[in-house]
């Protein structure tokens, strides 16, 4: 066999896409059954991906989609109607498909899973649709063949037909009770019909007209030039017929007068049908495939750590170039500067990916659970666009995952519950997405019943975590930071109390390895919001650094507001907290030094050096020493021995070889 | 595998005038004291991190690690880095200059008397000639 290894990365990368496409696409024919185009682009994808499979080989896989793809077929051609039974089994069939691809992806090969059942289901879906078809009694009046419906598929053949001037005819066959080789006189009925006209619909489908899978009368629709009457008599004249209705089929088009010269294109209507689609697919393809390369990641982390070095470098060459005289060397450094800075830039946005592809995957997942739980559930997703480091893409995923089950399982009440409080029925789970200075911060909140202090107060009593006074001393605020405690819950026990908490601790630690922070808010009944905060960039950042006492730090300038200065007598305390005055409103006072707990800085002149932080809408000023610049810096992580300590995000290596650390103004507004 | 069952080769460094052993095979390099940056909120005995050849290195002063007085860097202060579980870390010693093997039967377990604190972190006392090397558990000594 041929070394199929080198495509197994890309089969398995763009069968995902096409699962996801798959996913989306259903979704979006769920909410909107007679949305042809969405239709076609299911149609389209499962189709691909048989291809793929049988390509590689991946026979269940290719068996499965092909099934897939004549229930689909079935619905396009108006044999099947969507509905919620379809849907499910096709959903199934996704998950199904999902996990033969994960499997590939670990093992190389495809898993023996039996493909069966789900096989079974399909072919029961198409079946079951021609078995109640044969049980409903079939009406004789004209009335009939309304129900004989085209679907917009056959509309825009029957337009066509038209505008070149053909007659569209829908026509009901009723046999004579007595019949008994009804498919011969049906056969013959297609021969009568076919020397002068084109056939292109038929109910039931013309095989299963041919196996007698239907009762006394079929339909069929045609395209013709001959009229009304000709058809009519025609068909009659064929022994053990009973009766014939022939409707023409109308609509605005067929008002227009059109020249007859187009004819011809008619002849073969089926070809036309195909051309068309074929058309559509090049069009849709043609918007897809923008030029593109799959690049392993790891070769982007190279790449990046390479960025890093030269902007270190780069750093040092302009620190000797502010020592020497060289005018040339100057320009050069200016322009190793532009070209470094534009090249991070490029790197960056290369590793840049829309969180979309994070976001994808929850329509279905509220929808299961949804169906699951009995609680109609609305998601609400915004800012998929936004943008963020493709190894925390990779990442993000399970904690929302959880995060997005808790609200809907804990924080949306059932329905009973939200009639008795005036809420309306249908929940809503809102999940967005925004830039806010270098950090990005996804939103998961529900309108649900919101956080119970309380009981998060009993379960942590009885789990030891802390005891009866402490619990009478906690603000809501910390009572809620107890939900991340690895202690508070490991069992569902939790879920039919107050709900939060499980495992919610995974949800954090997972985050601050991505340098993130989580926070909630709840409003009881309102409902509870969870707030991610994730770093927007991993690597390198614009800083301002400055010093204390002896030491350098570097303060991320995106998160800076404005940098000012104060009087030391200007500064109130409330509370035990430090204030100032400032534009007419209070500020916050946080002194570096004390928090970094500096030991040879000495606060001697009355005026004090103090810069402006912003963290979403709250913000606080940082007193320091003396103000250096602003810098570039690579932002190097502590390392594994060191980390997780608080107020510092990290450390960057300075022009000079020294290290200075990142102070972590987040964690400390 | 003779050799290596026989044999075991130690840096040993000096601390407060005893001599320390580590397995060398968890020794990356030896360095002379440069720029080491403090940390905040850290243990009293991370001394803070340096900056070696473009990585963030953690250092480590074993002295206070070890309730020893602290002593004034001077010329033949070192710092040994060390690789243990997948990171880098700095232990600064007095001063490291040699290499010894040290042959296995000369190496013996910790005397039970020698108190659990540092017990932990001792893998073996090790016998050479007339002199007596406490041999060193790094990967003990960094996560306790």
């Amino acid at each position: 066999m041929m070394d199929i290894n080198q495509y197994l990365e890309i089969f398995i990368e763009e069968a995902q896409e096409h699962l996801q496409n798959l996913n989306q696409n259903l979704l979006g024919l769920e909410s909107n059954p007679n949305d042809i185009d969405t239709l076609n682009e299911i149609f389209r994808s499962a189709h691909t991906l048989k291809g793929m499979a049988g390509t590689m080989g991946y026979d269940s896989i290719m068996n499965l989609t092909h099934d897939m793809e004549n229930i689909l077929d079935a619905v396009r051609n108006g044999l099947l109607t969507i509905n919620s039974g379809i849907l499910d089994v096709l959903f199934e069939c996704l998950d199904f498909l999902e996990e033969s691809i994960n499997y590939i992806s670990e093992n190389g090969k495809e898993d023996e899973k039996n493909i069966e059942p789900l096989k079974k289901k399909l072919l029961n879906l198409l079946n079951s649709n021609s078995a109640s078809n044969d049980l409903e009694p079939v009406k004789n009046n004209e009335k009939g063949i309304d129900d004989f419906k085209f679907n917009q598929y056959d509309e825009n053949v029957a337009e066509q037909a038209i505008a070149t001037g053909m007659k569209v005819f829908r026509i009901e066959v009723v046999l004579a009770k007595d019949c008994m080789l009804k498919s011969a006189r049906a056969f013959v009925v297609f021969k009568t019909l076919e020397k002068y006209a084109e056939i292109f619909k038929s109910y039931p489908r013309v095989e299963d007209i041919e196996d007698e899978k239907f009762d006394n009368s079929f339909k069929i629709a045609i395209i013709t030039s001959e009229n009304k009457d000709k058809i009519k008599k025609d068909l009659e004249s064929i022994s053990e017929i009973e009766e014939v209705i022939v409707e023409e089929y109308s609509n605005l088009v067929s008002n227009e007068v059109h020249t007859l010269n187009e004819i011809a294109a008619t002849q073969e209507t089926i070809t036309v049908k195909e051309e068309q689609e074929e058309q559509e697919e090049h069009h849709i393809k043609k918007n897809k495939v923008g030029k593109t390369v799959r690049v392993d990641i790891n070769r982007l982390d190279n790449l990046m750590n390479l960025v890093s070095e030269l902007i270190i470098i780069k750093t040092r060459l302009e620190g000797i170039d502010s020592d020497s005289q060289n005018k040339n060397m100057s320009e050069a450094v200016e322009y190793l500067e532009r070209i470094t800075t534009n090249l991070h830039d490029a790197v960056m946005k290369v590793r840049m990916v829309p969180i979309e592809r994070v976001f994808n995957r929850f329509p279905r997942m509220v929808r299961d659970l949804s169906r699951e739980l009995d609680k109609e559930i609305n998601l609400n997703i915004s800012g998929e666009e936004t943008e963020l480091d493709r190894t925390v893409i990779d990442e993000i995923g399970d904690p929302l995952i959880h995060l997005i089950r808790n609200a809907i399982d804990h924080g949306i009440e059932n329905k009973n519950e939200r009639a008795r409080n005036n809420k309306n029925a249908v929940g809503n789970v809102y999940l967005r997405a925004y830039q806010d200075g270098n950090s990005v911060v996804i939103e998961v909140e529900d309108d649900g019943k919101g956080i119970d202090i309380a009981k998060v107060k009993k379960k942590a009593i009885e789990n030891r975590l802390i005891d009866k006074s402490e619990a009478e001393g906690m603000s809501d605020k910390e009572a809620i930071e107890l939900l991340f405690h690895p202690g508070f819950s490991t069992a569902d026990e939790i879920s039919d109390i107050s709900g939060r908490g499980v495992g919610l601790d995974v949800v954090k630690t997972k985050i601050e390895s991505l340098g993130g922070t989580v926070e909630v808010e709840s409003i009881s009944n309102k409902g509870s919001k969870f707030l991610i905060r994730l770093p927007l960039t991993l690597a390198i950042i614009q800083a301002l650094l400055v010093t204390i006492g002896s030491e350098k730090y570097a303060i991320p300038l995106n998160s800076i507001k404005e940098i000012t200065s104060i009087e030391k007598d200007k500064i109130r305390n409330i509370q035990g907290q430090e204030v100032v005055l400032y534009r007419d409103s209070v500020l916050p006072i946080i002194r570096l030094a004390d928090v970094l707990d500096v030991k040879d800085y000495a606060e001697e002149e009355n005026e004090l050096t103090v810069v402006i932080v912003k963290k979403g809408d709250k913000s606080s000023g940082f007193i320091v020493e003396s103000l250096i610049g602003q810098q570039e810096i690579v932002i190097k992580s502590l390392g594994k021995y060191l980390a997780g300590i608080r107020n510092i995000a990290g450390a960057t290596i300075l022009g000079d070889g020294q290290v200075a650390l990142i102070v972590d103004t987040n964690s400390m507004i | 595998m003779n050799y290596a069952d026989q044999n075991k080769q130690f840096v040993v460094f000096e601390l407060e005038n005893e001599e320390y052993g580590i397995d060398i095979l968890r020794v990356k390099t030896i360095e002379k004291m440069s720029n080491i940056t403090r940390v905040p909120n850290t243990p009293s005995y991370v001394k803070g991190v340096m900056n070696l050849r473009g990585e963030i290195v953690p250092i480590i002063d074993l002295r206070k690690k070890f309730d020893l007085q602290e002593k004034e860097e001077c010329e033949n202060t070192r710092i040994i880095i060390v690789y243990v579980d997948d990171m880098d870390v700095g232990l600064i010693v007095d001063s490291a200059s040699k290499v010894i093997d040290i042959s296995c039967d000369m190496i013996e377990a910790p005397p039970e008397s020698l108190g659990n604190k540092e017990n932990s972190s001792i893998y073996g006392i090790g016998k050479l000639d007339d002199k007596v090397i406490t041999l060193l558990d790094v990967e003990k000594l960094l996560s306790a």
